[in-house]
């Protein structure tokens, strides 16, 4: 390792990337993985996007149109799996590689090699888990959650599974390693902790989770195929074991990955809002107790995905009220957002178009959430689709739209042209209109009681389901002009080193746009928001 | 490699072997969480659990109180048996002993063991619901086409909460073929 790190501060010459395949396979450059782990999220974002279809598709009408019923469930599973583990999470960690070393003024990552390890491991896992779409007895059906007995049903792609999810779990773990090490280690001068932008400190608080849970998801997987192959009885009753114990074993890794996926979403608009409304981030530090404590909270309330298992009635209230504590801190987050705005000379550029959607959508998946916190009314909503609705909302609008977000407010700055705004607003009009189209009717869907995970439904759920359907169609065309906007952004005019006028940040002190090497020499700005003053 | 870089590697690797560390912790208190459940469910009742081996009750009849006892059998999936309360349900005394009897039948015209699988609901009455001897404490063998009664001999705590006056308790019939296959009984 010593050596890696040698060679990047040894060379004072500026030198460009190596040529051909070499440079990626090869890759140690910040910028270059971060590129790739963008690519790869973008690229299991239309594969997981096409199951989606698959599943509106066979939805749209009652009755059992264009799938078996076994092929719709794989659908359903390898979605989840692909758009959890393959699309959001790498896009996060996409945008960390690229992005924080520019912030806070590190030449690169601090583990380099490492670095090229993480991500090579992902296309190796996706490809094993997409290759049981061909294996006898189906892909993975029993849900992303994976709970025994069910699972354990699995055909031939069972231990394909299990493996593909190690690898995604060791890729996850050596990310997030890596970023630690680089936010507390390689800081520009003066940068203390307290000084770090909210991108940064979202993504060093998210690492401590993945850190935290992604080895016992591990453990919990490996525990399902020892069971399946190796005698154990950890979770089947006949040889004294609990299937209720994977529930709790998997959700209490299941709600702080939740976080994983929305703290670094959090950081992205906190970036974004404060440059649109030309002024600071309202209330820095209370933003960055606020992530804290959901990360915090989000390790005690676990329970809450299982009510309906039994659980004693102090049990229940703990996790209930647990739960609910979580609307407080979130609450804060979107106060000092709108506080941002308040006053603000705002202008509504593509990614501050998709902040603000984040704002307002992902409140509506956050109070949908609060429904679903209250455990006797939980009993009514388990496994419907309202359940469906309010994690689509959390995570679509939420997750994906603060990524897409992120893309727009960097792009300039990663290709040196602003990215045509005419396609980018056409994108997010058509985004945001048909995400509401597709996933608001599914909220009336599970309040009438249509349960989640079925490819046929009684009668009266068509109207919704249609439309539903109509509106993700939709959705998954809108991400073509996405697209789009990525093949056409070397053809607008030169971004300016600053790119958008209210930035400050050490990220807008580099040429646009950012040269292989950045950095070499720490900056001298004393903290990142005197750059600009 | 001048002194400051020295000690920035020096500092990138015990940082990333303290965190490796975390991980590897982390990976073993998943495996941790197994006997914590299982203590956490003895001790609160949690999952319905009772006693598992034979217990010693001292009788302490309370006859101003009248309990239903609820027998409900289930026969997990692909196990070839018949399986069935003789009586559906009881009505006890706390702190009074008593016997109730289930039959099994062998439908296949091989040897097989069987292992029945208790739960008992409410879950708040699970600690006070004594088994003194019940044919879930072991395996149980069957020859082919082989029928049998077996016993359950129990007794109800008289600190059962006052609200509860239905117990239920449920057999879940399991064939331990494949879990005797892998070592596991």
């Amino acid at each position: 390792m010593s050596s890696t790190v040698a060679d990047a501060l040894d060379h004072d010459e500026e030198h460009g990337p190596e040529k051909g395949i070499g440079r990626w396979l090869f890759a140690t450059n910040h910028k270059d993985i971060g590129t790739m782990y963008l690519i790869f999220s973008l690229t299991m974002f239309f594969i997981g996007g096409a199951m989606a279809m698959v599943i509106r598709s066979e939805l749209a009408i009652p009755g059992l149109q264009f799938v078996h019923p076994e092929f719709f469930n794989s659908m359903t599973t390898m979605h989840a799996l692909i758009m959890v583990f393959g699309a959001v999470m790498p896009a996060f960690v996409g945008l960390a590689n690229w992005m924080i070393p520019l912030m806070i003024g590190a030449p690169d990552m601090a583990l380099p090699r490492m670095n090229n390890w993480s991500f090579w491991i992902l296309p190796v896992a996706f490809g094993i888990l997409l290759s049981t779409l061909f294996m006898p007895g189906g892909a993975p059906a029993g849900g992303w959650t994976m709970y025994p007995p069910l699972i354990l049903q699995t055909g031939d792609a069972f231990p394909f599974l299990i493996f593909s999810v190690h690898l995604m779990g060791i890729s996850s773990i050596m990310g997030a390693i890596n970023v630690i090490v680089t936010i507390i280690n390689m800081r520009a001068p003066d940068m203390t902790l307290l000084k770090m932008p909210m991108f940064v400190w979202t993504w060093l608080i998210t690492a401590y989770l993945l850190i935290a849970v992604m080895p016992v998801l591990a453990g919990a997987v490996t525990m399902l195929l020892t069971d399946q192959f190796f005698g154990t009885s950890f979770f089947l009753a006949a040889g004294g074991g609990d299937p209720v114990m994977f529930q709790h074993i998997f959700w209490f890794f299941g709600h702080p990955e939740v976080y994983i996926m929305i703290l670094p979403a959090f950081g992205v608009v906190s970036e974004i809002i404060p440059t649109f409304a030309r002024k600071p981030l309202f209330g820095h530090d209370s933003m960055v107790y606020a992530a804290s404590c959901i990360a915090f909270l989000s390790f005690i309330v676990w329970a809450h995905h299982m009510f309906t298992v039994g659980m004693p009635l102090t049990g229940q209230l703990f996790f209930m009220f647990a739960t609910m504590l979580i609307a407080v801190p979130t609450g804060v987050k979107v106060f000092n957002w709108v506080a941002t705005m308040w006053r603000g000379s705002m202008t509504f550029e593509t990614p501050m178009l998709f902040s603000l959607a984040f704002v307002f959508l992902f409140t509506i998946g956050g109070f949908s959430g609060l429904m679903l916190a209250a455990a006797p009314a939980d009993i009514q909503y388990h496994d419907t689709y309202f359940v469906v609705a309010h994690f689509h909302y959390v995570l679509v609008p939420g997750s994906v739209f603060a990524i897409m977000a992120g893309a727009y407010y960097w792009l300039p700055k990663w290709t040196g042209h602003m990215y045509s705004e005419r396609l980018g607003k056409l994108h997010f009009w058509t985004s945001t209109i048909f995400v509401n189209v597709t996933f608001f009717p599914m909220h009336f869907l599970g309040l009438a009681g249509m349960p989640r995970r079925i490819p046929d439904y009684s009668t009266q759920f068509t109207d919704f389901n249609t439309i539903a359907s109509i509106g993700a169609i939709g959705f998954g065309v809108s991400q073509l002009i996405f697209v789009a906007v990525l093949l056409t952004a070397y053809k607008g005019s030169k971004a300016t080193d600053r790119v958008w006028e209210g930035t400050r940040g050490l990220e807008w002190t580099v040429p646009s746009p950012a040269p292989y090497h950045t950095f070499e020499t720490p900056p001298k700005a004393r903290i990142a928001s005197e750059v600009f003053e | 490699m001048d002194e400051h870089e020295k000690k920035l590697s020096a500092e990138h690797r015990s940082l990333t072997r303290r965190l490796l560390l975390l991980a590897v912790a982390m990976f073993g208190f998943g495996f941790l969480l197994v006997p914590l459940y299982d203590v956490f469910c003895e001790i609160t009742g949690f999952g319905g659990r009772t006693n598992a081996s034979a217990a010693t009750v001292e009788e302490a009849p309370d006859l101003s109180r009248e309990i239903r006892v609820e027998f409900v059998t289930t026969v997990n999936s692909y196990a070839p048996f018949e399986f069935a309360a003789d009586v559906d349900s009881m009505t006890v005394n706390p702190g009074k002993m008593y016997f109730a009897t289930f039959t099994a039948k062998n439908l296949t015209r091989a040897d097989k063991v069987a292992q029945a699988i208790p739960s008992v609901a409410p879950v708040s009455a699970a600690e006070h619901f004594t088994k003194i001897e019940c044919f879930c404490f072991t395996s149980q063998e069957f020859a082919a086409n082989e029928a049998r009664a077996m016993p359950l001999q129990f007794i109800v705590d008289p600190k059962l909460p006052e609200y509860v006056d239905t117990i239920t308790l449920q057999y879940t019939f399991f064939d331990t073929a494949r879990s005797a296959a892998n070592g596991a009984l």
